[in-house]
């Protein structure tokens, strides 16, 4: 019956049964012929719709990956506001918080216009020239387009929702990335991995409201559309490329890393031979347009032209005009003896020009050198000696290898098999992301906050290992009869022995082995899924302001201190009460408490922080003199040793003696450690129990039992009983302390009247 | 001697590069004007700052900047017009000069709004 024939010949041959359905409905002919003839004509017409079929599958099958990975990006960032509640994390998204606030609530004019007098009292702070304003401007068009759209949000929603949905549009990019440098298949496996690896979740998570969260999608969409215009060689991406390079600019102080790597993949491609006028026109344009945008925003003002960091990217410029002239030129001449004259020609006289501009303008100090900040990544223990803030930031610590394995997992050893498989195929795409991957893995064995920056390029190079190997072995699986040459395994899986089998023999033992080595890739992806998710639901989801702890009985306790401290400050304290506290807290006080601060976490002024750590880093009398100067009204302090919270003052107190030692040269450091060690117990040196940190941290402490079976005055966090339990304030007043004696408040009392 | 001889060599360059020059198509030698105009206004700039100091510096950059812009893209514009360039060969030069034009909307724009 020919329904039978159909469905036996389509399975034969391609083994789908959607087909069997369009060739259902034929009416039987009546002769044995015509039949076949009709047989072969609906298997035509079936393996026509398949192909069609095929690409409208493939489609389908990328459609709906993505979308499932846009939404799993989105989804997995969000464990802290279902655990908490949609709140602000941190430190420094409170003050990009706080700027989105008065973007919202005043405009685009006062906002580029503000002076803001609560904070750096009494000098005050420049905001809207010291800001990065990418961050606030594109949550306040997010905030603007909702309600235009008549969706009732609150301005912090779409703070706190920021950084996961601009993940969710890196996984897109990711994708179109992964693309241009290898295939599809990679592009999917790259926007896949990223969905979920910790090294970007630490800084997107929601409630995250940084700069980082925006600048990763800033970072990689310039990327992508700068490769792609040097595949291309079209003016049209090259312009899109300058306006993500404009975004990023508004986004992030990093991007100094793209204005450094562009001109150094340029050069590379340069000194490989590799110099085309596609790399013309798209570093050309890139360069130009992206420069003059980016002056647009104050922050960054001339750097471009005066800034030592951003001089490659000008040298690349003038390299590749002369490249251009000699290139030119070599094709106008026809004689290749008269070229090489004018080639030395050219060659001296530009090095030479080159080499005088460069030292007149660095000798003349016109060309400023690199910036503290930039050279300690050139030299790591350069902010160790001379610049103490530099180096008491944890972020700015080198990384341990532990942090790399936690942050990355399996990519970290699928990241030198993709390598290998980028130098296989070298094309100028896969050399950008070759240099991209190895630049910021240094960077980020350098510091860990820089694991960030790296991410992007571990996962496009560890999804084209992924892809390709999953390629071969699954090619391996479906060739039946043909020998085919061993595909390429990956480093960890040992079994070379099925891969490299070439008999005919042995051909069911080679698909036994890709059998085994695909399980064995799937395994590794699903334990990498897992790793992630753990990550992010254990370290990565707390919002740093809310403490959470598991009680005696195994119950969540949960620690709002910090909160409880910040209302208290806001609702009885007057209106311009002054606050002195460590750095650390500056943003968080003038966002939730709205008092005016003496510094905060954008760490200027080198000097006034130096002042509030010699501060408290003094005596009562000393300190209060200070505290006089400064119009202090109020001091806040962060205690942890009732709760056993690490990151208190008293573990920080070191670092503020340190950058106090580095201006005021009568704090020395070794007065406040015995042996060189830093105790707090009754062997602590005496200049340590009677400073005021000590005085305010420990005041009424000695009476307190804290632990069942320890002495009162048992310090949980240090593990010590503290050597001072009899402290008398004079000239400062216990206004607060909260529950769990977190965050400790006084208020400095007027001086006596003289009789 | 060793000298007539370099002498000899750079005035042969010169006679071959003239030539090889003349024989370049007219729409090529209209952007090579329009390129020479744009660096020499920007040197005139230059030369000008160097008398009266730099002070507003921003409309100094803009000036130089959309100088050095405009004749950069020219000469992208001059090497996707080029017949002889086998990369562009599909590529419409009415395509070619939609994305000069709008490159330079651009560069213009910010220029404007760069010079204060």
């Amino acid at each position: 019956m020919p329904p039978q024939t159909m469905s036996a010949k389509t399975d034969a041959t391609i083994g789908v049964n959607g087909t069997a359905k369009s060739t259902s409905n034929q009416a039987p002919p009546p002769m044995a012929l015509p039949a076949n003839l009709k047989s072969d004509l609906l298997n035509k017409l079936s393996l026509k719709s398949f192909k069609l079929k095929t690409k409208q599958q493939e489609l389908l099958l990328r459609v709906s990956i993505l979308f499932l990975v846009y939404v799993l990006a989105f989804i997995t960032r969000l464990f802290s506001v279902l655990r908490y509640e949609s709140m602000i994390h941190e430190f420094d998204p409170y003050f990009n918080y706080r700027t989105t606030l008065f973007l919202t609530e005043k405009g685009f004019y006062e906002f580029w216009n503000w002076f803001d007098y609560e904070s750096w009292y009494p000098l005050g702070r420049i905001v809207g020239g010291t800001l990065y304003p990418g961050l606030m401007v594109t949550a306040a068009l997010i905030y603007w387009g909702l309600r235009f759209l008549r969706f009732a949000v609150h301005i912090r929603e779409v703070c706190v929702l920021t950084a996961p949905f601009f993940a969710s549009n890196t996984t897109l990019v990711a994708y179109f990335f992964g693309k241009e440098i290898w295939d599809s298949s990679a592009g999917l496996v790259a926007a896949a991995l990223i969905a979920i690896c910790p090294g970007y979740i630490s800084r997107s998570v929601a409630g995250s409201y940084d700069n980082e969260g925006v600048a990763i999608f800033a970072l990689l969409l310039t990327f992508y559309l700068f490769v792609k215009a040097v595949n291309t060689g079209s003016l049209t991406w090259s312009l899109a490329s300058a306006f993500g390079y404009f975004y990023m600019v508004s986004a992030w102080g990093g991007y100094v890393f793209i204005i450094n790597l562009i001109p150094l993949y340029v050069l590379v491609l340069l000194i490989t031979g590799r110099y085309s006028v596609r790399l013309y026109i798209a570093y050309n344009c890139m360069y130009v347009l992206g420069m003059l945008l980016a002056m647009q925003i104050r922050f960054v003002g001339f750097q471009h032209v005066q800034s030592g960091e951003h001089m490659a990217a000008m040298g690349v410029f003038f390299l590749m005009q002369v490249f251009y002239f000699l290139d030119w030129v070599k094709y106008l001449l026809s004689d290749k003896r008269l070229f090489e004259t004018f080639l030395r020609i050219t060659v001296t006289t530009t090095v030479g020009l080159a080499a005088v501009a460069l030292g007149v303008g660095t000798a003349s100090g016109y060309i400023s050198p690199w910036t503290g900040r930039f050279y300690s990544l050139l030299d790591p223990t350069y902010a160790k000696d001379h610049i103490p803030i530099i180096a008491s930031v944890s972020e700015h610590q080198p990384t341990a290898w532990s942090s790399f394995m936690f942050d990355f997992h399996i990519l970290l050893f699928l990241f030198p098999a993709g390598l290998y498989f980028c130098f296989k195929r070298l094309t100028d795409a896969t050399i950008f992301i070759v240099m991209y991957g190895l630049t910021s893995m240094y960077f980020a064995g350098v510091m860990v906050r820089l694991i960030l920056v790296a991410t992007p390029a571990v996962c496009l190079i560890s999804a084209i290992a992924v892809s390709a190997t999953v390629k071969n072995l699954a090619q391996l699986l479906r060739t039946k009869s043909k020998v085919t040459q061993g595909g390429s395994s990956k480093a960890a899986s040992g079994s070379k022995a099925s891969s490299k089998a070439l008999l005919d023999q042995s051909q069911p033992f080679q698909r036994n082995g890709a059998i085994a080595l695909l399980l064995g890739v799937f395994y590794l992806l699903s334990k990498y899924a897992t790793h992630c998710t753990w990550v992010t639901s254990e370290a990565y989801s707390s919002p740093s302001i809310v403490l959470a702890a598991r009680g005696a009985h195994g119950n969540k306790v949960i620690f709002d201190d910090y909160r409880e401290a910040y209302f208290w400050l806001q609702q009885n304290t007057p209106t311009d009460a002054k606050v002195m506290s460590w750095w650390d807290y500056g943003y968080q006080i003038t966002a939730m408490a709205n008092r005016t601060v003496i510094v905060d976490n954008n760490t200027w002024n080198n000097t006034h922080i130096a002042t509030v750590g010699r501060a408290m880093s003094s005596y009562e009398d000393e300190a209060y003199e200070i505290m006089r100067e400064l119009d202090v009204g109020y001091v806040l302090v962060v205690f942890g040793g009732v709760t056993g919270y690490s990151s208190d003052d008293i573990n920080k107190f070191l670092w503020m003696v340190r950058i106090g030692g580095g201006v005021f040269p009568v704090i020395k450091e070794p007065d406040y450690l015995v042996n060189g060690e830093y105790r707090v117990d009754k062997g602590a040196a005496p200049k340590m129990l009677n400073c005021l940190m000590y005085k305010l941290c420990y005041y009424r402490f000695g009476e307190l039992m804290t632990e069942y079976g320890k002495p009162p005055g048992f310090d949980r966090a240090r593990g010590v009983e503290i050597g001072n339990k009899d402290i008398k304030l004079e000239h400062l007043e216990e206004a607060f302390t909260t529950s769990n004696w977190i965050v400790r408040i006084y208020k400095v009392k007027p001086p006596n009247n003289r009789w | 001697m060793g000298r007539s001889s370099t002498v000899k060599e750079t005035q042969a360059l010169f006679q071959s590069l003239r030539s090889a020059y003349a024989a370049t198509p007219n729409n090529l030698k209209i952007i090579d004007v329009y390129v020479g105009f744009a660096v020499l206004t920007a040197v005139i700039q230059v030369v000008y700052m160097a008398v009266v100091g730099s002070f507003p510096f921003n409309s100094f950059l803009s000036g130089v900047l959309s100088c050095i812009g405009t004749a950069v893209l020219a000469v992208c514009l001059r090497i996707q017009v080029n017949k002889d360039n086998k990369e562009f060969k599909d590529v419409a030069p009415e395509r070619a000069f939609a994305d000069f034009i709008l490159c330079n909307l651009v560069l213009h724009l910010v220029i404007m709004n760069f010079m204060g």
